[in-house]
């Protein structure tokens, strides 16, 4: 068989697709939230909505015994409904941090649903093209994930926080 | 006790598969005309066995044996007999050995059917096929064993997904098997062709059969997949472009290529090493796809458990094929020289070719980039239909044109007299679209184009209909309902998409909605028992404000219970004009359901045509004999 240019090109593209492939077997999907609690959260990096000089990663989670992640829109109406128990939340429980992700929205909307029905959040994080909501294994908001102060997951919730979830985080939390 | 049965069975397969190889490497020295006798007796009780291990299988499934795992994690003894025996191929075990199955028959068929040919060639096409056999059954064996057993034996079974409960799925998956694995014996075929050196006109005549098999089941098994998605998904949709149908479009699109090129290899003894590169190809991309859908790399509705074990395996194993498979073509790899005239039947089936190849690439694009992004630089992205009715959509028109025309370009040089005639169609073709642009009031560009091809391939078929009832040619015959069937395909999804009418409302019970001319009556809702699932159905009114003609449509949900799980059943009405759709969901902590209502025109002549297709290629299969 003689080596000529095009050959070459045939066996590495070949080389080439088949590693790739080799390395997406390795990569795994953490769609499947269920799986999610008692993992770790993955690192991230979060620009305040309001200021952007503002940051916070995970390590500023490590400080506080525990902390709520919020995930929310001014577009999404089931946030409203919960929001009242994130306020109520932020009131009762001094202990726990709560921060919010602003899931793929716009900065004035955003603002504007917060000085409305009240800012709940010690930290109004943006995600503007929802990819480190993605990092959280999220696929729909409202979503809220609880966090340990050694970056644990230890509950996740799907959906608007009601009366049961919120009993049960305090419960959790106490 | 079936577990070992089982297990006896496929060790038997498989230390058939090294003796059909040792002997078949000895018989290649010695002199004669006729494969050993021997050889034919090692391919029987091959197959013999492989089928008999499937039939204990099934056995397995009827009985509900739990101590064998497979049964146990798919079935339950509440299932209805016939989704129990479709429970075998139903989950990812249980198919990989269909799979073997197809595999050893085909190799014995093509071993027993092409007694005409030269007796190397065949002998290198069994033992190619062998290693085949061999590199699953170990797969077989070592990683997805179905005869694996259990202790102790389990008192019930986990059951099967209840949305593959349904006839349409039970037969997709044997379907595209013939399809997809029956292309394993003309990839075996063409290492043998390059290692033999028997190629040319007798290659192509060797494999024609096979390929037009393969090419029949693959079309009506991707047809069934998309009338079950239309049924029993309760979208209101019949293809999504998921990266599954992708991957069985893949070989589709080669395998469609491949036929059309082996006719200018048997006809013109030109073309060789193309026919090689494709019948390559078309295994290649059946694999990949299998491992695509195995692996667990793509997330998609055909829920296979995940297991990345099994995606290194296949991935092993592709890579070898690929691998041996480059290498044996660029060592034996003889140039050839075209010579065709513009005008020439050969140039309009290569341009059908080079369409394949477009939509080959087009579709693995589309289809492998989101991997390519998630491992290279992981983001996550998923390629929907906008890209690939943007890319695909504007080529089929001219496709459609080449269809009608080219198989009328007689072969080496063709008179003007041809194109003269198509001035005639076009002009038919445009004063049809033009009453479907006056009735639907919607038009862009391309779907004026899109109608005026599909309807200038539809008239152009229909003359050629009925010159061909004339001189009684069922070659010919078959092309022509193949065509037809995909002008009258593309005619019928374009008025489908132009005239449906879909709304999303929510309703509660004793409520009315009016849409259009149509009033929906939500009149009572009631519950239901049956064997494995409870439902509550809908009563729903339909009435057409027009003619005042009534009908009553009753969709469902449905809680089964093993696995629990909800399903969504689609209420729909098919009539030859037309289909109504609805569905219904429980909107929760509320009394109102969320209702989704479609009238899909001339729904069913999209499966009509689809078949017609198909159907093409078994009226070719059948009239082999005559015509040879």
């Amino acid at each position: 068989m003689k080596i000529s240019i095009s050959k070459i090109i045939i066996f590495s593209f070949v080389i080439f697709l088949l590693s790739v492939f080799w390395m997406g077997l390795k990569i795994n999907n953490n769609y499947d939230t269920k799986s999610l609690v008692g993992n770790k959260i993955s690192k991230f990096h979060l620009i305040e909505i309001y200021d952007d000089a503002q940051h916070i990663s995970e390590d500023d989670l490590k400080k506080k015994k525990f902390t709520l992640i919020n995930f929310f829109a001014s577009w999404c109406a089931p946030c409203r409904t919960e929001h009242k128990y994130l306020l109520k939340l932020s009131k009762e429980r001094k202990k726990i941090k709560i921060i919010g992700i602003n899931f793929k929205d716009k900065k004035n909307n955003a603002i504007n649903f917060l000085e409305e029905l009240g800012d709940p959040y010690s930290f109004v994080g943006k995600d503007s093209e929802g990819r480190i909501s993605i990092l959280f294994g999220i696929y729909g908001i409202p979503e809220s994930i609880l966090v340990d102060s050694n970056l644990t997951i230890i509950k996740k919730i799907v959906g608007p926080i009601d009366q049961i979830q919120y009993d049960e985080i305090l419960k959790i939390t106490k | 006790m079936l577990s070992n049965i089982g297990i006896s069975l496929i060790v038997l397969v498989l230390i058939f598969g090294f003796l059909s190889i040792y002997t078949a490497s000895l018989d290649l020295k010695t002199a004669g005309l006729s494969i050993n006798k021997s050889i034919y007796k090692l391919s029987l009780f091959q197959t013999t066995f492989t089928i008999l291990s499937f039939f204990t299988l099934i056995v397995g499934f009827i009985y509900s044996d739990f101590s064998l795992i497979n049964v146990y994690e798919n079935s339950h003894t509440a299932k209805p007999l016939f989704y129990k025996i479709a429970g075998t191929w139903g989950n990812h075990e249980g198919s990989l050995l269909l799979w073997v199955n197809i595999l050893v028959i085909f190799s014995y068929l093509f071993l027993v059917f092409s007694h005409k040919h030269n007796k190397n060639f065949r002998l290198y096409t069994l033992i190619f096929q062998n290693i085949l056999i061999i590199g699953f059954l170990f797969f077989l064996l070592l990683n997805s064993n179905p005869f694996n057993s259990i202790y102790p034996t389990p008192f019930e079974g986990l059951g099967l997904n209840p949305i593959l409960q349904d006839p349409a799925l039970a037969i997709h998956p044997p379907l595209l098997y013939v399809g997809f694995v029956g292309c394993s014996i003309y990839f075996s075929a063409a290492m043998a062709s390059l290692m033999s050196g028997y190629g040319g006109k007798l290659f192509a005549q060797s494999i024609k059969t096979w390929v037009k098999i393969s090419w029949c089941f693959q079309t009506l098994g991707i047809i069934v997949g998309s009338i079950w998605a239309y049924y029993e998904l309760g979208w209101g949709g019949f293809w999504f472009w998921d990266p599954v149908e992708n991957a069985s479009l893949l070989p589709w699109f080669a395998i469609t290529a491949l036929m059309h090129s082996l006719i200018v290899l048997e006809k013109r003894n030109t073309l060789y090493s193309w026919v090689i590169i494709l019948c390559l190809l078309t295994f290649t991309l059946s694999v990949l796809g299998t491992f695509l859908v195995r692996s667990g790399i793509l997330n998609s509705v055909h829920t296979f458990a995940n297991d990345p074990s099994r995606g290194i395996y296949i991935l092993l194993f592709l890579s070898l094929m690929i691998f041996s498979a480059l290498a044996i073509f660029f060592t034996k790899y003889k140039k050839e020289t075209y010579n065709f005239n513009f005008k020439s039947r050969e140039t309009f089936i290569l341009a059908n070719n080079w369409f394949m190849v477009f939509f080959l690439v087009t579709v693995l694009i589309g289809t492998l980039y989101p991997i390519f992004l998630d491992v290279l630089i992981s983001i996550k992205i998923s390629v929907g239909p906008p890209f690939y009715n943007i890319v695909i959509i504007p080529l089929v028109v001219p496709l459609l044109f080449l269809m009608a025309v080219g198989p009328k370009v007689s072969w080496i040089n063709s008179q003007n007299k041809v194109f003269n005639k198509i001035l005639f169609f076009i002009l038919g073709a445009l004063v049809i679209n033009l009453f479907i642009i006056y009735f639907s009031k919607k038009n862009s560009i391309l779907s004026n184009l899109i109608f005026i091809a599909a309807i200038f391939l539809i008239l152009h078929s229909f003359l050629d209909i009925k010159k061909l009832i004339n001189k009684k040619n069922k070659t010919e015959l078959s092309r022509v309902i193949s065509h037809l069937g995909f002008g009258l395909l593309i005619f019928f999804i374009g008025i489908n998409h132009q005239f449906s009418l879909e709304e999303d409302f929510n309703l509660k019970v004793g409520e009315t909605k009016k849409i259009n001319n149509y009033e929906i009556d939500f009149e009572s809702l009631k519950t239901k028992e049956s064997k494995n699932y409870k439902a509550v159905i809908g009563n729903f009114k339909l009435t057409n404000l027009k003619n005042n003609q009534v009908q009553y449509l009753d969709p469902e949900i449905r809680i089964y219970s093993n696995p629990e799980t909800l399903t969504y059943e689609a209420a729909i009405k098919t009539k030859i004009t037309s289909d109504f759709y609805l569905t219904m969901s429980n909107v929760s902590r509320s009394d109102y359901y969320n209702i989704k209502f479609q009238n899909k025109p001339f729904m069913i002549w999209i499966w009509i045509s689809a078949i017609m297709i198909a159907l093409g290629g078994f009226i070719q299969l059948t009239s082999k004999k005559n015509e040879d």
